[in-house]
């Protein structure tokens, strides 16, 4: 039905598509299977014409397609299902379907819509009440509605950006039935994810990508667990790199998480009775895919999210309701997952940028003592090696690396007790990266507790003291150093084993 | 039986709601739309003045009707070009389009002010006259704008909830990148709904000139404009519930007039400020509730999409 032959796709130096080829089925769920920045989304992307191939073409029915825009694809019967859902919640389902009909009437048939998404909704386990405001709607009743649209709207060939990332699991069931429904009557679906188990349990048709190739591809009843991770992961499933000196100290902890649970709204991560505790002077890993609740647990522990149960320690004491700014105080240096919205004021300098979170440090009456602020900032970029942006230039206009720069170096520039870092070495070159790394484990050694949030295995093994593994927001696996084998920590990240060494 | 004052106050709040509510539903159609046009008081100016100065002129209340409603819309295109395409501040667009109205229809109205007009014509079917307690009140003896308020309110929510345009617009208003991902064009709706906002606008505004006092006077809207922006967030951006925001504002500046006709011992000064008082309380009361209707795209400026 639908042919990719040879796609490629360039991104700055990164090429996030090489080559790619493969065929999507009438009648068939072709899961498409990698870790994150395997190259999925651009994939799903060039099909969906939002972005266009350096080279490669994309055919339809052997046709060579024009996809130059979704309004391309759509008119060819090509529909998504977004992450983030592309639906007005203001608006009831019918509403929301009758935008995207192609053969809307002036005046709107409302009972006639409504009869059409019941007898759809009847046909492929579809059902919700098409008067329903979509804001009242549960998540997976969304998805419903987005699934609904896209087939009023005559799409055969249906793209589901990890439809998965945001259900519960009784609705992730209840999905595998309406792939089961639409693959009976020869909808032809292209499912996106990096849950192994759940491939391996309604897909017909496996391609695994990795750093932009296809790894591999199955036919139906051909693929095994094993030799997915390892195409996922690379084949270096054996022994971890010793790259890091175990160093004997640090069994004071600093923070101590106790059965702490955070509930998440909307597509957030709820966070379940997580018992974790940072110890001085030692890295702690922690290993899990995109949106396993590493952003909820990293807001958790700096109280940027009220806890629901449990507790909260911190040297001793119970800082279960601490504010941020007492934390802060206390030497916790935070580098978030999303720099420009998280820990920078967009339209501010990057001098002013620095002096935010440092509290009273460089106060001077009721002036900044700039001067001060400026030579200490300045000592900690230089320990990084990391070149100064110019402090006047609105930090808005810094390129991601260099904006993530600035927060390392403001973050660091007092020599925290307690660094909480999520992936700290996105967006940055090798040597960046390299520097950034090298600066925590000096912290460590310097008897700093460091947690440190990463998607990426190879930098995890390299750093970490002792690894924890999150999966859909609770920790489902432990390693001491030395410990884990890469496939197993690939296993239990994509959920598809249950227990480990906790 | 109803008592003098109480049928003056109807009669007076049907009359001077009527302009408010001609105003509240072209605004309710313009913010659906996601824009607010604050400069309403000055379109509802410009409006009055050319509706009466056109009257004056020609002798005829029809044309001037018709000059204010083309006026209205025009000045709602000069500020669509300059929030929709130039994707300029909307609030700060809004007070100067406010100030420009001010300006130019002085400027209009300078030559005929205190000029001697025929208004719309008023009319009152004759079985309604013949209700005892009617006849001697001015209730019911209604031009033609007043007569078709329900009906063009009734309208604009059969377009805005049961048409495919009103749809369109609710969805540019709630999510532009979801209407244009549809395959709409977030701009020409939004130009649409200001277009049509406008012309109602600018009917509200010939209303008061040729109808209510049928005078010019600079200023004589006296924050009408602001009122109707508060009556939409009054009536949570529904046509129909404009009907009775429009109805209450329009009493509280009835019996306020009412009250100083009659010599009554309260300062004039507080009865002035009744509506504008009622309208404080009304947004008090509607401050923080969740329920809160606006649309979310409200006041936004929409760059296009990704």
């Amino acid at each position: 039905m639908l042919t990719v032959r040879g796609v490629s796709k360039r991104y700055g130096s990164v090429l996030a598509n090489d080559g790619i080829d493969l065929t999507l089925n009438a009648g068939e769920v072709h899961a498409l299977l990698g870790e994150n920045g395997a190259g999925k989304s651009t994939l799903s992307k060039i099909i969906y014409g939002y972005t266009r191939p350096d080279a490669g073409e994309i055919l339809l029915g052997g046709e060579p397609a024009r996809l130059r825009s979704p309004r391309d694809a759509r008119a060819l019967g090509i529909g998504m299902v977004f992450q983030n859902f592309m639906l007005i919640p203001a608006l009831s389902v019918l509403e929301n379907v009758a935008l995207f009909l192609k053969d809307l009437p002036l005046v709107l048939d409302q009972e006639g819509i409504a009869g059409r998404i019941r007898a759809i909704g009847g046909r492929f386990g579809l059902q919700v009440d098409p008067h329903a405001l979509v804001r009242q709607l549960s998540v997976g009743d969304r998805q419903k509605v987005e699934i609904l649209k896209l087939l009023l709207a005559e799409a055969r060939i249906l793209i589901f950006d990890e439809p998965t990332k945001v259900l519960a699991p009784h609705e992730v069931e209840g999905l595998f039935q309406v792939f089961a429904a639409l693959k009976a009557e020869g909808y032809a679906i292209l499912f996106i994810t990096h849950k192994l188990r759940e491939v391996v349990a309604c897909a017909d048709r496996i391609t695994v990508l990795r750093q932009g190739r296809v790894a591999g591809g199955f036919g139906p009843g051909e693929a095994q667990v094993g030799t997915l991770v390892k195409m996922m992961f690379g084949e270096s499933g054996g022994e971890a790199p010793a790259a890091m000196a175990p160093v004997g100290g640090g069994t004071q902890p600093i923070l101590e998480l106790r059965g702490a649970s955070a509930r998440g709204a909307g597509s957030e991560t709820t966070l379940q009775g997580l018992n974790l505790t940072i110890h001085e002077g030692e890295v702690l890993g922690l290993a899990g895919v995109s949106g396993s609740g590493q952003k909820e647990l990293g807001d958790l522990i700096l109280g940027l999210r009220p806890l629901t149960g449990g507790n909260r320690w911190f040297r001793g004491e119970d800082a279960s309701s601490w504010s941020i700014a007492r934390l802060r105080e206390r030497g916790v240096a935070f580098v978030p997952e999303d720099a420009l919205a998280m820990a920078a004021v967009p339209g501010m300098s990057v001098r002013e940028n620095l002096s935010l979170g440092t509290g009273a440090v460089y106060r001077r009456g009721l002036a900044v003592d700039w001067r001060a602020l400026e030579a200490a900032m300045g000592a900690s970029f230089e320990a990084l090696a990391f070149p100064m942006p110019p402090l006047d230039s609105p930090i808005a206009a810094l390129s991601g690396g260099n904006l993530q720069r600035v927060v390392i170096a403001r973050e660091m520039a007092h020599g925290p007790s307690l660094i909480i870092a999520l992936y700290p070495t996105r967006g940055l070159d090798a040597r960046s990266a390299a520097s950034v790394r090298d600066l925590l484990r000096r912290a460590r050694d310097g008897g700093a507790g460091v947690l440190f949030i990463s998607e990426d295995l190879e930098e995890l093994a390299e750093m970490s003291d002792r690894l924890l593994v999150l999966f859909q927001g609770a920790l489902v696996g432990e390693f001491p150093r030395g410990s884990w084998r890469l496939e197993d920590v690939g296993r239990l990240m994509t959920g598809s084993e249950e227990v480990a060494g906790v | 039986m109803m008592t003098p004052l109480a049928l003056g106050v109807l009669a007076g709040a049907v009359l001077s709601g009527t302009s408010l509510l001609y105003a509240t539903l072209g605004e309710t159609l313009v913010e659906r739309s996601g824009i607010v046009n604050l400069g309403l008081e000055g379109v509802l100016l410009m409006g009055a003045s050319v509706g009466f100065t056109v009257t004056a002129v020609t002798g005829n209340p029809w044309i001037g009707l018709a000059a204010a409603a083309l006026t209205g819309g025009l000045a709602n295109a000069l500020f669509g070009w300059l929030v929709v395409l130039r994707k300029a501040n909307q609030l700060a667009s809004g007070l100067a389009m406010m100030f420009f109205g001010f300006g130019l229809s002085a400027l209009v109205g300078a030559p005929h002010v205190g000029a001697v007009i025929v208004g719309l014509p008023k009319w009152r079917p004759a079985w309604l006259a013949a209700l005892p307690w009617v006849s001697a009140s001015t209730l019911f003896n209604y031009d033609l704008l007043t007569w078709l308020a329900l009906p063009v309110a009734l309208l604009v929510w059969w377009v805005l909830f049961k048409t495919r345009w009103g749809l369109g617009v609710r969805a540019v208003g709630e999510s532009p990148g979801a209407a244009y991902a549809s395959g709409r064009n977030p701009a020409v709706l939004q130009f649409q709904a200001l277009g049509f906002g406008g012309v109602l606008a600018g009917l509200a505004g010939a209303h008061l000139s040729l109808s209510l006092t049928l005078t010019w006077a600079e200023y004589m809207t006296a924050g009408r404009g602001f009122i109707a922006i508060a009556l939409v967030i009054f009536s949570k951006w529904n046509p129909l519930r404009a009907v009775a925001g429009a109805l209450l504002f329009g009493g509280a500046e009835a019996l306020q007039l009412q009250l100083q006709a009659r010599g009554s011992l309260i300062s004039p000064f507080i009865l002035d400020m009744m509506p504008y008082v009622l309208t404080l309380l009304v947004l008090l009361a509607w401050g923080g509730s969740r329920r809160l209707a606006a649309p979310a795209g409200l006041g936004r400026t929409f760059f296009g999409s990704e």
